[in-house]
């Protein structure tokens, strides 16, 4: 039974993942609020559901339980759904403002 | 051994292209850095005897989102002039602030202790496997699923409203 172990579970501790899966999270975090381009923002944003997806992908993988991937699954046909919608957003304030620049919303703070 | 230097691999080269969508001016640069960080995670989901996820990430994200943002970023002559850059004292701030979580999120998960990380007795490696995963979807979540079509229904037709265009000065 210990031949049919992914190597990698048995020498990298569980830890490891999840520190890794925190620094993608924060980075994605970072870049929401460095950029200003409205398109960068969003690929920050799928940055952070990515690390997600690897955190859950670890833990099903090391308790050995479909339910996480199967969640993973659905978050990536939900990314998809998201980045169609928000792709059409993006062009549809491109044409009326001719510019991607977050900071040109600010109009509906009010 | 190989698998642990290949866990560290994978990790550098994915925290080091996420790096780079988030330093990169040119937006058509961030894109292809988020594809390396795409394909690295589908090494960690390969390592991880996750073979499903791994395949269904390069098709979704590598080849169908990925490519939809380079599309939009060409569609519109977004380039390193275009674009809009923050002061850099906000700039900064945001750093410092994404670093702070950092920090906090990893002192508060140094004290965390997962448990036993695997049940030698019971551990089963072909949970990631195509047939594994079928049978779990298409029995257990099987609402979701179906869910899911109707979400993507919706998402298609909100897409093409959006995009369609509309008379008037003003196209919203």
């Amino acid at each position: 039974m210990e031949q049919t172990i992914p190597e990698v579970i048995r020498t990298v501790p569980l830890e490891y993942y999840i520190y890794f899966a925190t620094a993608l999270f924060a980075i994605g975090v970072t870049g929401v609020l460095t950029r200003r381009n409205a398109i960068i923002i969003f690929m920050c944003v799928e940055l952070m559901l990515n690390a997600v997806n690897v955190l859950l992908t670890a833990f099903s993988a090391y308790r050995s339980d479909p339910n996480g991937q199967i969640f993973v699954f659905f978050i990536m046909a939900v990314a998809a759904a998201e980045v169609s919608v928000g792709l059409g957003i993006i062009v549809m304030i491109y044409r009326n403002f001719q510019n991607t620049d977050v900071n040109l919303l600010n109009r509906l703070k009010w | 051994m190989a698998s642990s230097s290949l866990f560290f691999f994978l990790s550098f080269v994915a925290l080091f292209a996420a790096l780079g969508v988030v330093l990169a001016k040119n937006p058509v640069h961030s894109v292809l850095f988020l594809i390396l960080t795409f394909f690295s995670l589908s090494g960690h989901y390969l390592i991880l005897n996750a073979q499903f996820l791994a395949a269904v990430n390069i098709i979704v994200y590598a080849g169908a989102i990925m490519v939809l943002f380079l599309f939009v970023i060409m569609f519109l002559n977004l380039n390193a002039d275009t674009e809009p850059h923050k002061p850099l004292l906000a700039k900064v701030a945001a750093a410092v602030a994404g670093g702070s979580l950092l920090l906090v999120l990893v002192a508060a998960l140094r004290d965390v202790q997962p448990g036993t990380t695997y049940n030698a007795a019971v551990f089963d490696s072909q949970i990631g496997m195509v047939s594994q995963l079928g049978m779990v979807l298409y029995t257990k979540y099987l609402l979701p699923f179906e869910l899911a079509s109707v979400l993507f229904l919706a998402a298609m037709v909100g897409a093409v409203m959006l995009g369609k265009r509309e008379t008037g000065e003003r196209n919203f």
